[in-house]
C-alpha cells in the first residue's frame, strides 16, 4: 500500500457528523424529560402590571427592583458577572454597575463572610451560593457568625442586610451534589431565617422580603421550577410576610405541609384524594422554615386531626421531624392518627435512582390513604 | 466544587459560544457571549509569548524547582531593643502622643494584671491578657482615626484602650453584667463597641477576616475615606478564612489592612508547626498585596507602618498586609499554663530584653520626656484607676433574665416569646434554686 503523501492525511479532530446528534428514542426523550408534578400557575398577590415570568426571571426582578432602590445594594457570588448559571442576575451588571453585580473567587465561606461584612457596615449584600450542595464552606459563617452577629454584641453591631440565595431541591438528575435541600441544618440555627418559595410570585415577595427584612435570611430556590414555573408576576417591588405559612387549599379530613417544589407535588395530591380516596385535603405551604408559623400549622390540624408533612431532604432530623413534634405536642388531642412524614430516605440523593427517592405523588398518595384509614 | 455533569440543559453553557439558542417560550434572548472586553483572540500576540490566560509569565527551558528557603523578608523598626532609634525613621510624634502611648501601654498592662488575678480569685471566668504586644495595639490605633473600623481576634484591648474605651466598659463586659453591651450573652475579653469603631469579637478564628474585607468593599463603594484595618494572629492565619479574606480583598481592590500579630504560639503551638512559609508575610505577594514585615514590640514601627498602609489602601484602593512580630509574654488565656510547653527563660528573656513598654520607656527618659519619679507617681495612679473601675463595675447587678431572649432577631418572634413565657412560669415555681437577686430585676 502506498503512504499517502503528509498533506493528504489530515487528522480530523472533530467528527464531521456528531454522533450523538442522532435523536434518542422517544420513550428515552420521555423518561428524561417528564418531572414528578405540574406546575400550577398562580394569580398575582397584589395588584399592578405584571409580566409573564418563570422563576428565575421572577428572581431577577426582584434583584432588580432592589439594586434599582437601594443605593447600597450590591449582588456577588460565583459568575453572577454574566447572569449566573441559572441566569437570575442576568442584565444586572450591565445595568446597574460592575461594582455592584460582581464575581467573586470561587470561595463560599469568603462569600458568605464578606457579605456578612458588607452587611455590618451598613449595606445591602446579597450573596449567592451557586448549588445550596455548596453552602457547607460557609456553614461556620453563617452558624458562628451571622446567626449571633446581634446577640453577641447586644445589638450593637448585626448583619441583618445579609440575603444568601441558593438553587436547591431535586431536578431531575442533579444526584448527591446539585439536588440537596439543606434548609434543616439552617431551622436549627437561632437567629437566621430560612425561606423556600413554591413558584414565581411568592419567589418575588418573599426574596424582597428577606432582602428588606433586618436579619439574615437564607433562600432556597427551587432549581427544577426556574424555567417550568411560569406565571404572570407583579412588575413592581412588593413583599409577602416572613414568619407566615399560607392555606393554599382548605380542606377538612387531613393537612398537607410542604415547601417549594413539594406543594406543587402535594397539589396533585390533593386532587388525587380527593378523586380516589373522597378526602378533602388541606394543603399548607410553610414558606418560612424558621422561625415557623406554628399557628397555621396547629389550627389546620386541630380541625382535620391528620398531618403528613413531605419534603425532600433525608427524614431523619429533617425539618418534618421538628414539626411533628410541635403539633404532637400542642395538638395531641385532636390528632386520629399519627403524624406521617413523606420525605427522602436515610441515603445521598441519588442520580438514576431519584425517582424511588423522592417523596412523589404516590407516597405522599399513599400516606393519606392510609390516615384515612386509621 | 462546581463540576455541573450533565446540567447544561438548565445552566447557561456560556464557555460553548456556538450553540444555538436556548428554544423555550421563555427565553428568546440571542445567546450572546459574555464579553467585557473585545473578543479574546484580538489581543492574541503573534510572537513565541505565552499567551496563557492564568498567569503573565514567560517560557523557560530550564527544569529548576524554586527553592522556597531562597528569601526571607526584613523586619522593620525603628529603635533597637533599648530604644534607641536607628536609621532615619523616628516619626517625631509630639511629646504629648509619645506620653499617651506610654500611658495607655501601663494602663493595658495594669488593667490585664487586676484582671487576670480576679479569675484567679474566681470573681470573673475567664481572662487574657496582652503581655508583650501592647505596641502592636498602641502604635497602629494611634496611626488610625475612630471611623477606620477594626477587626480583632482576642488580644488586641490596646486598640479599645486608645479610643478611650472606659475601664469600666472593659469590666462590665468581663463581669457580664448589667451594663455589659453584649448584655452578658459573651465570656469575658469579647469586646466590642461600635461607637469606638471596634467589632465585636467572636471566639472562632479568622471568622473575620473575611468579613473585615467586606466591610472595605462597602467603605470604598461608599467612597468613605476610611480603611479596615483586622487583626489575626499567626496561628489564625492557617484557617481557610484568611485565605478567603485575603484572595477577595486583593482581587475586588479592597481598602484593608490585614494586620497580623506574629507572636510565636498558637496556644502551645509554635510557629514551627504552624506553617512552613517564611512566616505570614510571605503569602501577601502570593495573593498580589503589598506586603511588609514590623518589629511588632516598636511603637515608632507599628505607628510608621500602619500610617503607611492606610495611605496606600486609601490611595490605590489595595489591600496590605502587615506581619508585626513581636512574643506572647503571658499564658494563651487563665486556662492554659504555658510552662508545660515552653521555658521560663525564653519567656525572661522577652519580658527582660524585648518588651514593647520598656523600650519606650527608655526612649521616653532618654529623651527627657518622662522621669523616675513620674514613672512611680503614674504606676500608683494607674493602679488606682484600674482598683476603681474594678469596684464598680464588681459590684452591678447581673443582666435581666429576660435578656437572654434579647436580640436573637432584631424583633421578638412568637417562638421565642412563647419560650420566654415558658421560662418564666418555671421561674414563678422554682424561682429560689436561681439566685435570682444576683440579677437585674425585669420591667
Amino acid at each position: 500500500m502506498a503512504l499517502l503523501p503528509a498533506a493528504a492525511i489530515s487528522l480530523r479532530l472533530t467528527p464531521r457528523v456528531n454522533p450523538l446528534r442522532r435523536k434518542s428514542s422517544p420513550r428515552q426523550q420521555t423518561l428524561r424529560n417528564s418531572s414528578h408534578f405540574t406546575y400550577v400557575p398562580e394569580a398575582p398577590p397584589v395588584p399592578g402590571e405584571t409580566q409573564r415570568m418563570n422563576l428565575f426571571q421572577s428572581v431577577t426582578s426582584a434583584l432588580s427592583n432592589t439594586l434599582e432602590t437601594d443605593p447600597t445594594a450590591i449582588i456577588f457570588g460565583e459568575d453572577v458577572a454574566f447572569g449566573g448559571v441559572f441566569r437570575c442576575t442576568v442584565g444586572l451588571a450591565a445595568k446597574y454597575g460592575k461594582e455592584r453585580v460582581f464575581n467573586t473567587p470561587l470561595c463560599e465561606q469568603g462569600i458568605v463572610g464578606f457579605g456578612i461584612g458588607v452587611a455590618v457596615a451598613g449595606s445591602t449584600a446579597i450573596a449567592e451560593i451557586q448549588f445550596a450542595d455548596y453552602i457547607y464552606p460557609a456553614f461556620d459563617q453563617v452558624v458562628n457568625e451571622a446567626s449571633k452577629y446581634r446577640y453577641r454584641s447586644g445589638g450593637d453591631f448585626d448583619c441583618g442586610r445579609l440575603t444568601i440565595r441558593a438553587p436547591s431541591g431535586a431536578v431531575g438528575h442533579g444526584a448527591l451534589y446539585h439536588s440537596q435541600s439543606p434548609e434543616a441544618f439552617f431551622a436549627h440555627v437561632p437567629g437566621v431565617r430560612t425561606v423556600v418559595p413554591r413558584g414565581p410570585c411568592q419567589a418575588k415577595g418573599l426574596l424582597l422580603a428577606c432582602i428588606q427584612d433586618d436579619n439574615p435570611c437564607i433562600f432556597f430556590e427551587p432549581k427544577v421550577l426556574y424555567r417550568s414555573a411560569v406565571e404572570d408576576v407583579p412588575v413592581e417591588s412588593y413583599t409577602l410576610p416572613l414568619g407566615k405559612a399560607e392555606v393554599l387549599i382548605e380542606g377538612r379530613d387531613v393537612t398537607l405541609v410542604g415547601w417549594g417544589t413539594q406543594v406543587q407535588v402535594l397539589r396533585e395530591v390533593c386532587q388525587l384524594a380527593e378523586e380516589r380516596l373522597g378526602a378533602d385535603c388541606e394543603l399548607i405551604d410553610l414558606r418560612t422554615i424558621a422561625p415557623w408559623d406554628v399557628d397555621t400549622v396547629c389550627n389546620s390540624v386541630s380541625k382535620t386531626g391528620r398531618l403528613i408533612v413531605a419534603h425532600e431532604a433525608p427524614i431523619t432530623g429533617g425539618h418534618a421531624g421538628e414539626i411533628s413534634s410541635t403539633v404532637q405536642q400542642h395538638c395531641f388531642l385532636n390528632l386520629e392518627a399519627p403524624i406521617s412524614r413523606v420525605c427522602g430516605w436515610d441515603t445521598p440523593f441519588p442520580h438514576i435512582h431519584e425517582p424511588f427517592y423522592i417523596p412523589d405523588k404516590w407516597r405522599c398518595f399513599e400516606a393519606v390513604r392510609k390516615l384515612m384509614n386509621f | 466544587m462546581v463540576l455541573i455533569h450533565g446540567l447544561h440543559r438548565f445552566a447557561l453553557p456560556s464557555s460553548r459560544w456556538r450553540l444555538s439558542p436556548i428554544a423555550t417560550p421563555m427565553c428568546r434572548q440571542p445567546h450572546r457571549r459574555y464579553s467585557p472586553e473585545p473578543p479574546v483572540a484580538e489581543h492574541y500576540a503573534d510572537d513565541d509569548t505565552p499567551q496563557f490566560l492564568g498567569a503573565r509569565a514567560s517560557f523557560t527551558s530550564k527544569l529548576e524547582f524554586i527553592d522556597p528557603s531562597s528569601s526571607t523578608i526584613p523586619v522593620y523598626r525603628v529603635m533597637n531593643r533599648k530604644g534607641e532609634i536607628v536609621g532615619d525613621d523616628d516619626p517625631k510624634l509630639k511629646p504629648k502622643t509619645i506620653i499617651e502611648m506610654y500611658l495607655k501601654m501601663t494602663l493595658l498592662n495594669q488593667m490585664d494584671r487586676i484582671m487576670y488575678e480576679s479569675q484567679r480569685q474566681g470573681r470573673i471566668s475567664f481572662y487574657m491578657t496582652n503581655y508583650g504586644e501592647e505596641a502592636t495595639h498602641i502604635g497602629t490605633a494611634a496611626a488610625l482615626n475612630t471611623d477606620d473600623l477594626i477587626f480583632g481576634q482576642y488580644r488586641e484591648a490596646g486598640v479599645l484602650m486608645w479610643r478611650d474605651y472606659p475601664l469600666e466598659m472593659f469590666m462590665d463586659q468581663c463581669y457580664g453584667n448589667k451594663d455589659d453591651l453584649g448584655q452578658g450573652h459573651q465570656m469575658p475579653v469579647h469586646y466590642g463597641s461600635a461607637r469606638h469603631g471596634f467589632a465585636t469579637i467572636s471566639s472562632p478564628l479568622a471568622t473575620q477576616m473575611p468579613q473585615a474585607v467586606g466591610v472595605a468593599y462597602a467603605y470604598k463603594l461608599a467612597k468613605k475615606s476610611n480603611v479596615v484595618v483586622c487583626f489575626f494572629g499567626e496561628g489564625a492565619s492557617s484557617e481557610g478564612d484568611a485565605h478567603a479574606a485575603m484572595n477577595f480583598a486583593a482581587t475586588l481592590d479592597c481598602p484593608i489592612v490585614f494586620l497580623c500579630r506574629n507572636n510565636g504560639y498558637a496556644i502551645s503551638t509554635p510557629t514551627s508547626e504552624q506553617y512552613r512559609s517564611d512566616g505570614v508575610a510571605a503569602r501577601g505577594p502570593a495573593y498580589g498585596m503589598q506586603t511588609l514585615r514590623v518589629d511588632g514590640n516598636d511603637v515608632f514601627a507599628m505607628y510608621n507602618v500602619s500610617r503607611a498602609a492606610k495611605e496606600i489602601c486609601l490611595r490605590e484602593n489595595k489591600p496590605v498586609l502587615v506581619e508585626a512580630m513581636t512574643y506572647r509574654i503571658g499564658h494563651h488565656s487563665t486556662s492554659d499554663d504555658s510552662s508545660a510547653y515552653r521555658s521560663v527563660d525564653e519567656v525572661s528573656y522577652w519580658d527582660q530584653t524585648d518588651h514593647p513598654i520598656s523600650r519606650l520607656r527608655n526612649y521616653m527618659l532618654n529623651n527627657q520626656l518622662w522621669s523616675k519619679d513620674q514613672e512611680e507617681v503614674w504606676k500608683k495612679k494607674a493602679r488606682e484607676k484600674v482598683m476603681k473601675a474594678f469596684a464598680k463595675s464588681e459590684a452591678k447587678r447581673k443582666p435581666k433574665v429576660s435578656h437572654l431572649f434579647s436580640n436573637v432577631y432584631k424583633e421578638l418572634p412568637e417562638n421565642l416569646e412563647a419560650q420566654k413565657s415558658e421560662l418564666f412560669e418555671h421561674l414563678q415555681v422554682y424561682g429560689e434554686h436561681y439566685n435570682l437577686d444576683l440579677y437585674d430585676k425585669e420591667g
